[in-house]
C-alpha cells in the first residue's frame, strides 16, 4: 500500500470517528435481558418522550476491567449500572464522577444508596429459598434450620465463595443480624463461621451462576439453597413454581448503582436522566416487572401491594435484612477466598 | 535448475574441485541453489509464522511476564519507593519516608493510583486497600510531622510489617506471585514460609489436576482401545458406522454434552432414578455423582474419548493381520499373540492418544467448571477465576506459567523416554 493510500485511509477513519462522535446519543448501559426491557419501558422511553433526548442502550456483564477500558477510550458510555465493587473502585480511580447530591437530596434515598459517585438504583438480595411443595408441614424459617440436617434432611446449596456464606453461617449460629459483621471482623468470628459451614459440609453443594438455584430446587437436587431473590420470583411467575423465600431468616441485600463516566461529554444530560429516574412514582413501577426494590424512601409505599412482599426493601422485610458490607469484603476477600476454596475443595 | 548445473559439470579445476559451465566452483553454486530453496520454503511459511507470533507467542510471553511484573508501587508511589530503599527494616522508617508517602498520596488522589496500589498491596497484606484509601483521603489535611499524625490516624502505619511490604514490593519485578502460587508467603521477618494450613490451595490443586488428568487418560485408553480395535477389524460398513458413533458426540456442542451429563448423573437424574427403580439403592441413598470429582472424571473421559480412539484406530489400521497369524502359527496362543505381537505395535497410537488426552485435560476448563463442584475443580478454573473475578492477573499468570512449564517438562521427559518421533496421530 502506498503512503498516500494509507494517509487517505487514516483520514477516512478519523472522519468516521468524528461523525459518529457527533451523532452519539446519550448512552445508558445496563444488564440486558428482561430487566433492561423493563427499564426501557419505565424509564428510557418516557425520558426521551418528555425531554426529546434520544437514548442509545448497551448492555454489559460488569467488571472493573471493562469499565476502565470504556473510561480510557473516547466517550462511548455515559450512564452505567454497576455493582458496588465497580462503584467503589471506579470512584477511587476517578473514572466515574461525583454526583450532584444537592439536586438529588441525600435524605430522599435509603442510606445505603447514597455514595459520592453513584446512586443506588435497585436493591437485590441473596436469600434462603426452598420449594414449598416439598415441605407440606412448613419449610425452614431460619438459618439455624438451614444448618439443621436432622430436622430438614437433604442436600442444600450455597454459592461457591465466602461472600454471604459466612454471613449466613453466623446467622445460623445465633448471631443477631446487626452484629454479623462485628463478629466476622475478628479472626475467631471467621473460624466460627467456617466451623458452622463445616458442620453440614457432607450435605452441601455449590452453585456458580444465578440461574442454577431455581434449577436445583426445581429438579429436587436440593431441599433449600441460597439464591438471588429476583430469580426465585421469576421462577414462580414464569414456571408456576411454589418457591418460597424465608425473608424472616435473614438475608443479605446489595445495591446496583447508576454512575456517570468521567470521560462522558454528556454530563448534563446524564444528570438530567438520573433526576428523571429518581422520581419515586416512577421507581415504584419496576417491582411488578422484576422484584428488585426501589431506593427512593417514598417509593416502597407506592409499590403495588401484591408484589411488595417479594422485594428486599419492603418495610416488612427490612428488619431482618443485612446490608452487604463492601468495606469488609474489599479488604478480606483474597484471604477468605483462599480459605473458602481450601475448605470446600477438601 | 540445480540439476542443470550438475549436468553441465564436467570440468575439473587444477586444484581438484569441480566447476560449473560458468566457471564457478560447483560447491558454491550448489550452496546457492540450496539457499534459494530454503528461502522459498521460509517465505512460504512466513505468513503462518507471523500469525503464530502475533496470536500465540507474543501474548503468551506477555502473559508470562505479568507474573513477575510489579509496576504499581514504583509507578504510583515513586517518592516512597525511592525513599524507602534507605530503610534498614528495623522499627519504623524515618520521617522522610512518611513525607514522601504523603506527597505521593496527595498527587495520587482522584487518579487510579491509590486504588491500584491499594489493590496490589492487599494481595500481600489484608486490609491495605482501605488503609491506603483512608490515608489518601486524609492526605490533604495532614500536618507534619507526618510520622506521628499518620500513625495516630491509622495504627497500620505504625506496624513495621506494613513498611516491609511496601519496601519489598517497591521494585519493578517481583517473585511474590510465584511465591503465592506455591502457597507460600513472607512472614514478618521477610522469610518465605508456608501460608496458614487452611489457606493452602494451589499445590494441592496442581497435584489434583495432574492426578485427574492421569486418571482420565487411563480411562480413555481403557475404554478407547477396544473400540479402536473393533473398528480396525470390522468390515468397512460396520467400521464406518462405529466411526460415526465415535465422531457424533465430537461434533455436538461441548456445553450440550456437559449439561447432559448433569441430567444423567444428578441425584434426581436418570442414572439415580434407574438404580432406585431396580432397587439397587434406596430413595434416600441416592448417589452424589456430579458436582464433585466423579462428575469431572466421567464427563471429561467421555468428551476426550475421540482424541484417544482416533490415533489408536489409525495405527491399528496399519498393522498387517498376517503378523498375528504368524505368531499363532509359531505356537503362541491368542493372548500371547495379542499381548506380545499386537499391543507393542500400537504403542505409537497409545503414546499419541495418551499425550493428546493428558495435555488437553491438564488445561481443561469448562467441564470441571460446570460439573466439578468444588472438589472437581482444576487449576485452569482458578486461573480463570483470577483473570475474570478477582482481577489478580499476576497470580493468574504465575499459575499459568507454572502449568506451562510443567507441560513442557512432561513433553521433554516423554521425548527422552519414548521419543516424540514415535508419536503417530493418523
Amino acid at each position: 500500500m502506498s503512503v498516500t493510500l494509507i494517509r487517505l485511509a487514516a483520514l477516512a477513519g478519523v472522519a468516521l470517528v468524528a461523525t459518529t462522535a457527533q451523532a452519539r446519543d446519550l448512552t445508558i448501559v445496563s444488564w440486558g435481558g428482561a430487566y433492561q426491557d423493563a427499564q426501557r419501558e419505565i424509564f428510557f422511553e418516557p425520558f426521551t418522550a418528555e425531554t426529546g433526548i434520544a437514548i442509545t442502550e448497551d448492555s454489559w456483564n460488569g467488571g472493573i476491567g471493562a469499565l476502565r477500558a470504556r473510561a480510557e477510550g473516547p466517550a462511548a458510555w455515559d450512564i452505567v449500572q454497576v455493582e458496588t465493587d465497580e462503584l467503589v473502585l471506579g470512584c477511587e480511580e476517578g473514572i466515574i464522577v461525583p454526583l450532584d447530591w444537592d439536586v438529588l437530596g441525600r435524605d430522599n434515598f435509603l442510606p445505603a444508596a447514597v455514595h459520592e459517585c453513584g446512586v443506588g438504583n435497585i436493591v437485590w438480595a441473596t436469600v434462603l429459598a426452598y420449594d414449598a411443595d416439598r415441605f407440606p408441614d412448613g419449610g425452614p424459617e431460619s438459618w439455624a434450620d438451614f444448618f439443621d440436617t436432622e430436622a430438614f434432611p437433604g442436600t442444600r446449596a450455597l454459592r461457591a465463595g465466602p461472600r454471604q456464606a459466612l454471613e449466613f453461617a453466623l446467622m445460623g449460629d445465633g448471631v443477631p443480624v446487626d452484629e454479623v459483621y462485628d463478629v466476622l471482623r475478628s479472626p475467631e468470628g471467621v473460624d466460627r463461621a467456617f466451623a458452622k459451614l463445616d458442620s453440614v459440609k457432607d450435605s452441601l453443594i455449590f452453585w456458580e451462576a444465578g440461574a442454577q438455584p431455581p434449577q436445583l430446587l426445581a429438579s429436587g437436587e436440593v431441599v433449600m439453597t441460597t439464591a438471588y431473590n429476583g430469580r426465585v420470583t421469576a421462577a414462580n411467575q414464569s414456571e408456576g413454581r411454589n418457591f418460597q423465600i424465608a425473608w424472616g431468616a435473614g438475608y443479605v441485600y446489595q445495591l446496583d448503582s447508576w454512575v456517570i463516566l468521567a470521560n462522558s461529554d454528556k454530563q448534563d444530560e446524564a444528570m438530567q436522566f438520573i433526576e428523571f429516574w429518581a422520581d419515586p412514582d416512577r421507581q415504584a413501577l419496576l417491582p411488578p416487572y422484576i422484584p428488585y426494590g426501589p431506593t427512593h424512601v417514598d417509593a416502597a409505599a407506592l409499590v403495588d401491594p401484591e408484589v411488595l412482599p417479594d422485594i428486599p426493601s419492603a418495610p416488612q422485610n427490612l428488619p431482618t435484612g443485612l446490608f452487604f458490607d463492601d468495606a469488609f469484603w474489599v479488604d478480606n476477600v483474597e484471604a477468605l477466598n483462599e480459605r473458602f476454596t481450601a475448605w470446600a475443595g477438601q | 535448475m540445480a540439476q542443470a548445473t550438475i549436468a553441465q559439470t564436467d570440468a575439473v579445476t587444477s586444484s581438484g574441485s569441480m566447476i560449473t559451465a560458468s566457471g564457478e566452483p560447483l560447491k558454491v553454486s550448489l550452496a546457492r541453489a540450496e539457499r534459494r530453496k530454503r528461502l522459498t520454503a521460509f517465505f512460504l511459511v512466513v505468513p503462518l509464522l507471523i500469525f503464530i507470533l502475533i496470536t500465540f507467542i507474543i501474548p503468551i510471553g506477555d502473559m508470562a511476564l505479568n507474573s513477575v511484573r510489579n509496576p504499581e508501587v514504583v509507578t504510583y508511589l515513586p517518592r516512597t519507593a525511592d525513599a524507602i530503599q534507605e530503610w534498614d527494616g528495623q522499627g519504623l522508617p524515618d520521617e522522610v519516608v512518611f513525607e514522601a508517602l504523603v506527597e505521593d498520596l496527595r498527587e495520587g488522589m482522584g487518579t487510579p493510583a491509590i486504588g491500584r496500589v491499594g489493590a496490589r498491596l492487599n494481595y500481600e497484606k489484608s486490609g491495605m486497600r482501605s488503609t491506603m484509601q483512608r490515608a489518601g483521603r486524609a492526605a490533604r489535611q495532614l500536618e507534619p510531622p507526618y510520622r506521628e499524625t499518620l500513625v495516630e490516624r491509622d495504627a497500620t502505619w505504625g506496624e513495621p510489617g506494613t513498611w516491609r511490604v511496601i519496601q519489598r514490593e517497591s521494585s519493578p519485578f517481583t517473585l511474590s506471585y510465584f511465591i503465592a502460587a506455591l502457597d507460600r508467603t513472607y512472614d514478618d521477618e521477610g522469610n518465605i514460609v508456608q501460608v496458614r494450613e487452611d489457606q493452602r490451595i494451589y499445590v494441592q490443586l496442581f497435584i489434583r489436576t495432574f492426578m485427574l488428568s492421569l486418571v482420565i487418560t487411563a480411562l480413555t485408553l481403557l475404554l478407547g482401545f477396544p473400540i479402536a480395535y473393533l473398528m480396525a477389524h470390522q468390515p468397512a460398513r460396520i467400521a464406518n458406522l462405529l466411526m460415526i458413533l465415535v465422531l457424533l458426540p465430537f461434533w455436538t456442542s461441548l456445553l450440550v454434552r456437559t449439561s447432559s451429563w448433569i441430567v444423567m448423573l444428578q441425584q434426581q437424574g436418570v442414572l439415580n432414578d434407574l438404580m432406585v427403580l431396580v432397587g439397587l439403592i434406596g430413595d434416600d441413598g441416592r448417589l452424589l455423582m456430579v458436582y464433585n470429582q466423579t462428575g469431572t472424571i466421567v464427563a471429561m473421559t467421555h468428551i476426550l474419548l475421540p482424541f484417544m480412539v482416533l490415533p489408536l484406530y489409525s495405527v491399528m489400521k496399519t498393522i498387517p493381520p498376517s503378523y498375528m497369524r504368524a505368531a499363532r502359527s509359531l505356537g503362541a496362543n491368542q493372548w500371547t499373540a495379542f499381548w506380545r505381537i499386537y499391543v507393542p505395535q500400537t504403542t505409537a497410537g497409545i503414546g499419541a492418544g495418551g499425550v493428546l488426552v493428558f495435555i488437553i485435560s491438564i488445561g481443561y476448563y469448562i467441564t470441571p467448571a460446570l460439573v466439578g463442584g468444588q472438589s472437581g475443580q482444576m487449576i485452569s478454573n482458578f486461573i480463570a477465576f483470577h483473570m475474570q473475578r478477582s482481577l489478580n492477573w499476576g497470580l493468574a499468570a504465575a499459575l499459568g506459567t507454572i502449568l506451562l512449564a510443567a507441560v513442557i517438562l512432561l513433553y521433554y521427559l516423554y521425548n527422552r523416554i519414548i521419543g516424540v518421533d514415535r508419536l503417530k496421530l493418523g
